[in-house]
């Protein structure tokens, strides 16, 4: 199955994967490094930005993570997401 | 346990298949210092490590499981839709006939995946030195 995406959805994963990556970094820094405040908050910063980046993603086109998954109709779209292997994203 | 997000770390998107290619990047699938045995090696000497190590390696096994979904991937759209005439060409059929174009982890010269790979001694130094050789690092 072949999924074609939009320019602005692309973007928009794209943006999530950049954010994504500081929170992966950051997090494997912070484990060895659990008292730098001023990492904590780098860590903070991007971390509240990704939320919001898949809570918007999640909105118009359908939740990458069962924790944005919620909604009100009656299809589950986590289920009618692409698989990530198909090329899509 | 953990938590799956549906996309890939960094997008695959290929559209020329080459399944000579795949069948040489299939070692950073399924070969000895593929991301297969790169997570198994952190996620299984984590145990034994001290408290902040084990945390991390924690961490790094999981991106390690990232890392291989998009090998797969790659190895997957640059077999896709293969014609039996092209599978020949590439010199796949050997892979072919036990697999089809399912995804097998394997090296680049078809010794199936091993935990023989990576070592898992319980002594940190040692884990370490053993994690830094597979990883590719080099002085």
């Amino acid at each position: 199955m072949n999924f074609k995406m939009s320019t602005e959805q692309e973007n928009m994963l794209h943006d999530i994967g950049v954010v994504d990556f500081v929170t992966v970094e950051m997090t494997q820094y912070l484990d060895t490094h659990p008292m730098d405040r001023e990492a904590i908050e780098y860590f903070n910063h991007y971390m509240r930005m990704k939320n919001q980046m898949m809570r918007d993603y999640a909105n118009k086109y359908g939740p990458l993570s069962l924790s944005v998954a919620d909604n009100s109709c009656k299809e589950w779209k986590w289920a009618l997401q692409p698989m990530p292997w198909e090329g899509g994203c | 346990m953990w938590n799956y997000e549906k996309r890939l770390q960094y997008p695959v998107k290929i559209t020329q298949p080459n399944a000579k290619l795949a069948q040489v990047i299939i070692s950073q699938f399924g070969g000895p210092d593929g991301e297969l045995a790169a997570s198994m090696r952190y996620l299984s000497q984590r145990y034994t490590m001290p408290f902040h190590v084990a945390g991390l390696l924690t961490d790094i096994g999981t991106e390690e499981l990232a890392h291989m979904e998009m090998i797969s991937a790659i190895v997957y759209q640059l077999t896709k839709d293969l014609s039996m005439d092209e599978i020949e060409s590439y010199g796949f059929d050997k892979y072919y006939v036990d697999h089809t174009l399912a995804l097998w982890p394997q090296s680049a010269g078809g010794i199936p995946f091993n935990s023989c790979f990576f070592q898992s001694k319980g002594d940190a130094i040692t884990d370490l030195t053993e994690d830094m050789a597979a990883d590719g690092a080099f002085p």
